[in-house]
């Protein structure tokens, strides 16, 4: 096993490498001269400009630059924003915790649906019941979600008016940020009707970000299901006289939710596209929403740091979901 | 005499006859699925529109009529018979703008399809037929592609490349790339072990011959599904874009476009917004459909147990 993780995490230098070569070279490929770019449309003196140039290296070859670069990211130095000024990491750290608690909710409602639905369409094969779920899940699968968003809006915010249309929570509470999540703070302050109103915020982004991994794994999980209850393994259980809930629960369940906790795992990278939309739409304060403001704004430092560190990230989480599949089958682990 | 040589020889098909065969044989296991059918039949129909949207349009999709801003469509009250879907907020004819923007998402997902496919057959049967180190080092490149989320790469290109229609489907088609080259990547690899390979390499077929006529071939399979899977997955994702304003740019009858146009009008006028994402989410859904019935039809391993 160690030496299964430590091959896995060798593998990750080059691909991590590239990242940063890819992210660096992002800012060095815009067309025309990176200081006035920042500049913006006030220009700046001669002086000024060769002081700023000299100041981020830009007088120096490309391939020290690059090092430059690469060395003040394993110091933690992701540059400042150019609007905020603030750190780009610092920033990052504020807003990553809505992301969080957003795709949380998400891969949370698309697993606890998706798995028993795809088992029931697997057992009940070719019933009522699988015919329109699986009908539902190519449709979700199909949907552009941020249409789906408006859509919803529409009809919760606008027409019926149970959800508020934009935001974590209403202006109304103000209390300390604890953990960052939403939920977690607003219960522990105490305050009457805050999770109220912090859950009303987050339900229908959570139900529109959940919609694609939710079709995936409804999917998926049906045909691990049909694939698993064929096998000898299920036979063999059935005609020893097991009860059935037990084949289903025990025999096949186990077995078919190995490639399933790989696609839930492999989710993540959906689930950071969609955020980027999910969050646009219901002006959620994310990662996404910070990204796509950011590129509005040509604040080519936040985007370029972002872009590295949601790589890296979506990086990490697909290397643990790599271990767990190794954990969970050991056939991988020996290959 | 040489008649009883005829009947007893393998029957010898022409080459035209072979392929009549294959075709009527994938059509069999096509038709089978009848959702892939009814797919097909609605992507039918988007091209027909598409192709002639001229004819179609009731209107131009970009004339902007005064008096008729934000007209209801022709069932509700209000509506108005010129106007069968109704009128965005500066009095344009939604049904002839999604008819024009059918025009867009076929362009768009071809162009990008054929980008990303050739791309990633050349740089999948480099990888595959070389090995080594060539293999090496254009598999960890792919992998950084892969390691970054797609829309997210996308957008962030569009911004270096400047917001348009052109450098958006460049640049989700940069992004759809290396899931071809792995295909091929994988076909190749299974493939250059056969028998028949060796064969071609004796008989003193040079690498271009085999990587190209003996080899590709017979990876096609898993290539059309796919090139079918991205064809929608690029027609959600330049909407995606569009609807970001980095894809097409206004006024140009792009669906997802006419989505971010329309944003602000969501609760005064549902009609706006229902349409184009519905014109959207039934191309999309048509063309995974057939998806479904291609890789039915096409892909033994994966036909439905």
């Amino acid at each position: 096993m160690v030496r299964f993780i430590l091959s896995k995490l060798l593998y990750l230098v080059p691909t991590f490498l590239g990242i940063t070569v890819i992210a660096f070279s992002f800012v060095r490929i815009l067309p025309g001269d990176p200081v006035l770019l920042m500049a913006g449309e006030r220009g700046v003196s001669p002086e000024r400009h060769a002081e700023l140039t000299a100041q981020l290296g830009y007088d120096k070859p490309v391939v020290m630059q690059y090092f430059d670069f690469l060395g003040r990211l394993l110091q933690g130095d992701f540059g400042n924003s150019l609007v905020t000024k603030k750190p780009v990491l610092t920033e990052f750290l504020t807003l990553f915790p809505a992301t969080v608690e957003l795709g949380l909710c998400a891969i949370i409602i698309a697993t606890l649906i998706g798995v028993p639905v795809g088992v029931l369409a697997a057992i009940r094969r070719g019933s009522w019941f699988d015919q329109i779920s699986m009908t539902a899940a190519l449709v979700g699968f199909s949907m552009p979600i941020f249409w789906w968003g408006l859509l919803l809006i529409i009809l919760f915010s606008g027409i019926l008016g149970w959800t508020p249309v934009s935001g974590r929570i209403s202006l109304l509470y103000f209390f300390p940020n604890v953990t960052g999540f939403m939920l977690i703070d607003s219960l522990m302050s105490g305050q009457k009707g805050a999770f109220t109103s912090a859950l009303s915020h987050l339900i229908l982004p959570s139900v529109v970000l959940a919609t694609i991994p939710l079709a995936v794994i409804a999917r998926q999980t049906r045909s691990a299901m049909l694939e698993v209850m064929g096998e000898d393994y299920v036979r063999t259980a059935r005609a020893k006289g097991m009860p059935p809930y037990r084949v289903i629960g025990v025999h096949a369940l186990r077995n078919a939710m190995i490639p399933v906790i790989t696609t839930i795992g492999l989710q993540i990278g959906v689930l950071m596209a969609g955020a980027i939309l999910t969050e646009t739409i219901f002006s959620w304060p994310g990662i996404g929403k910070w990204m796509i403001d950011s590129i509005s704004r040509r604040d080519y430092p936040v985007v370029q740091s972002g872009l590295l560190l949601i790589a890296a990230l979506v990086m990490v989480v697909n290397l643990l979901v790599d271990l767990t599949y190794g954990l969970i089958n050991p056939r991988i682990r020996v290959k | 005499m040489t008649d009883t040589s005829q009947t007893n020889a393998p029957v010898k098909l022409s080459d035209a006859a072979i392929r009549r065969r294959m075709l009527t044989e994938f059509w069999f296991y096509f038709s089978q699925n009848r959702g892939a059918v009814v797919g097909l039949a609605v992507f039918a129909l988007l091209v027909l529109i598409a192709v002639f949207a001229a004819v179609l349009a009731p209107h131009d999709p970009t004339t902007q009529y005064r008096d008729a801003l934000l007209v209801p469509p022709v069932w509700q009250e209000g509506g108005s018979a010129s106007y069968l879907l109704g009128t965005d907020a500066v009095g344009r004819d939604i049904l002839s703008r999604l008819i024009f923007g059918a025009q867009y998402s076929l362009f768009i997902g071809i162009v990008v399809v054929s980008i990303a496919l050739v791309g990633g057959i050349v740089i999948g049967l480099l990888a595959g037929f070389f090995g080594g180190w060539v293999d090496s080092v254009i598999m960890r490149v792919m992998d950084v592609i892969l390691a970054f989320p797609s829309l997210l790469l996308a957008l962030v290109l569009v911004a270096v490349l400047g917001p348009g229609l052109t450098n958006a489907m460049i640049a989700i088609a940069i992004v759809y790339q290396p899931h071809f080259a792995r295909l091929t990547r994988a076909a190749v690899m299974s493939e250059m072990k056969r028998e028949y390979v060796t064969a071609a390499r004796v008989a003193g077929a040079g690498n271009i011959r085999l990587m190209f006529k003996t080899i590709l071939p017979n990876c096609l399979a898993p290539l059309i599904v796919q090139a079918t899977l991205s064809f929608s997955s690029a027609v959600l994702d330049s909407a995606a874009l569009g609807f970001l304003g980095m894809g097409a740019q206004p006024p140009a009858p792009e669906w997802g476009t006419m989505l971010a146009e329309a944003r602000e009008f969501i609760l005064r006028a549902w009609w706006v917004v229902t349409f184009p994402g519905l014109a959207i989410l039934i191309s999309v859904l048509a063309i995974n459909l057939m998806g479904d019935g291609l890789r039915d039809a096409l892909d033994p391993k994966l036909k439905r147990s």
